[in-house]
């Protein structure tokens, strides 16, 4: 299968603020592939490096070493974002906005012609239930419906990867089943999904393969399946055995 | 262009929907408004005072509105951290600055618009006439003049973390360069050896914001200036302009956000 996203020996390193050390590693030699309509899970504790590797894979972030690339383009390069959606962990947009000019603002980033961007529009909004609230300003939403904002514009330029960062953090568990329910609808239409997650049960679930990062570096990395079959654990088991967690 | 004009349009809408915009609108309607029409004595020259006095109360509401509104751009945009997302999409770093500077600009250039027609408006009401040119280049020029100022203010916003530190400056240098700019040669005259070069160096380095400053020709009623001239400051305002931006997307263009 052709690799829609591409890491390469990648190497991060960051100015230390802590005295006595030049600098920090976030991201040490770390390659990987995801397949084309591949759901990939990207895991490891907090300050392991996903969001880093993310921030590279956006072009945020510059590598100190090795490549990433993004449908064969480097993700330096602002065409790799073309049929990219990406969800932050957070939801940050413009509070002055309406979620109907929030969408039509990033529909001509994309440059989707004005005849496709209305009805593209109105899909988005009616996936994510917002139809309702869409010419409200964000400010006056809820957390889940900021949180749905986000998913609506990450999926506004019809994407063939999405990357998003726990996109189930601080949702309900209507909000998560509702954001389950989209990954696996993007898989079934043959799209790459590639995220983060702190819920291994949702992980599990919906992933057909899932990277281990602990301390900047890949410990691990397979199908659900067969990682689960060779270790004879399941997932959170073998995610508490690859970053070395001692019960007390 | 598409990209820079989807943010530009942003922009916009950003100052037209916050308070403090339309806070010193009115409040400069209202105090031109009435200074404007107050008449002491019927004395001439104390209405030329007026006028004076209205028109510096524009310049000065236009600098703290586009000082104001440029310096918050790019910090806020980190803070609230909407510039992931942008970011995220295929725009490049140098789009959203440029964008942030257009919009930033045109939103000025609409401010100064309503204060200009209603200053105008009061003056033709008592003066019964308008002398369109003046205003036209006095108004132009101004906006001119901002250019170079939201230029400095969006560089600002990205080497100063606080907008506040970022707009204090700018406000400080726009109205030191205005005040004293036009006499620094004079004052590097009456010095010697280094000390002459270091002030020649300030003045050359300076955008001369003083040379838009063209209120006379409303407060006087004076023919307008030459075009060539006009065509000049204009070329000099763009440019400047232009470098400020430069140096703002090369700062930004390697910087790391996370």
């Amino acid at each position: 299968m052709n690799a829609v996203l591409r890491i390469d020996n990648l190497r991060v390193e960051y100015r230390s603020k802590e005295v006595g050390q030049r600098t920090k590693v976030a991201v040490n030699g770390l390659t990987l592939s995801v397949s084309c309509g591949e759901v990939f899970g990207f895991l490891g504790p907090n300050g392991a490096g996903k969001t880093t590797t993310m921030n590279v894979l956006l072009g945020f972030v510059n590598a100190t070493s090795g490549s990433a690339r993004i449908f064969g383009v480097d993700v330096r390069e602002t065409i790799a974002r073309q049929r990219l959606g990406y969800l932050p962990e957070l939801t940050y947009y413009y509070k002055f906005l309406t979620a109907e000019e929030l969408l039509r603002f990033y529909a001509k980033l994309f440059r989707i012609p004005r005849a496709e961007r209305e009805s593209r529009i109105d899909a988005v909004l009616k996936l994510v239930e917002l139809e309702a609230a869409s010419k409200r300003p964000i400010k006056t939403y809820s957390k889940g419906m900021q949180q749905r904002v986000g998913l609506a514009q990450a999926l506004i330029n019809n994407p063939d990867l999405l990357i998003l960062d726990e996109p189930t953090s601080g949702l309900d568990p209507i909000g998560r089943m509702k954001v389950r329910e989209i990954i696996q609808r993007l898989k079934s239409e043959g799209r790459t999904v590639f995220f983060s997650s702190h819920e291994l049960g949702e992980v599990e679930t919906v992933c057909d393969r899932v990277a281990i990062l602990n301390q900047g570096e890949l410990k691990v990395e397979g199908s659900v399946d067969d990682l689960v079959h060779q270790h004879q654990c399941n997932l959170e088991q073998l995610f508490l055995k690859v970053i070395g967690y001692r019960a007390v | 262009m598409n990209n820079v004009f989807a943010v530009t349009g942003i922009v916009i809408k950003e100052m037209y929907r916050r308070k403090d915009f339309y806070v010193l609108l009115i409040l400069t309607v209202l105090i031109t408004g009435v200074m404007g029409s107050v008449t002491f004595f019927n004395d001439e020259k104390i209405s030329r005072y007026l006028k004076e006095i209205c028109l510096l109360l524009i310049w000065i509401s236009s600098l703290v509105i586009a000082i104001t509104t440029v310096a918050r751009q790019m910090p806020s945009e980190k803070e609230n951290r909407t510039i992931f997302p942008l970011l995220a999409k295929p725009i490049t770093r140098g789009q959203v600055l440029f964008g942030k500077f257009l919009g930033c600009w045109l939103a000025c250039g609409i401010a100064l618009l309503c204060f200009y027609v209603f200053f105008g408006a009061i003056t033709v009401s008592r003066e019964h006439q308008f002398h369109f040119l003046s205003y036209f280049q006095a108004a132009t020029l101004h906006w001119f003049m901002l250019a170079i100022l939201i230029g400095m203010a969006l560089l600002g916003s990205l080497i100063f973390a606080a907008p506040s530190s970022n707009a204090t400056i700018c406000f400080v240098a726009a109205t030191a360069i205005l005040l004293v700019g036009r006499h620094l040669n004079q004052v590097a005259l009456t010095l010697r050896g280094g000390q002459q070069t270091f002030v020649y160096g300030v003045y050359y380095a300076i955008p001369h914001l003083e040379i838009f400053d063209v209120r006379d020709l409303i407060i006087h009623n004076w023919p307008g200036i030459a075009w060539p001239y006009y065509a000049t400051a204009a070329l000099y305002a763009l440019i400047y302009g232009g470098l400020f931006v430069t140096a703002a997307c090369l700062i930004f263009r390697r910087k790391a956000l996370n």
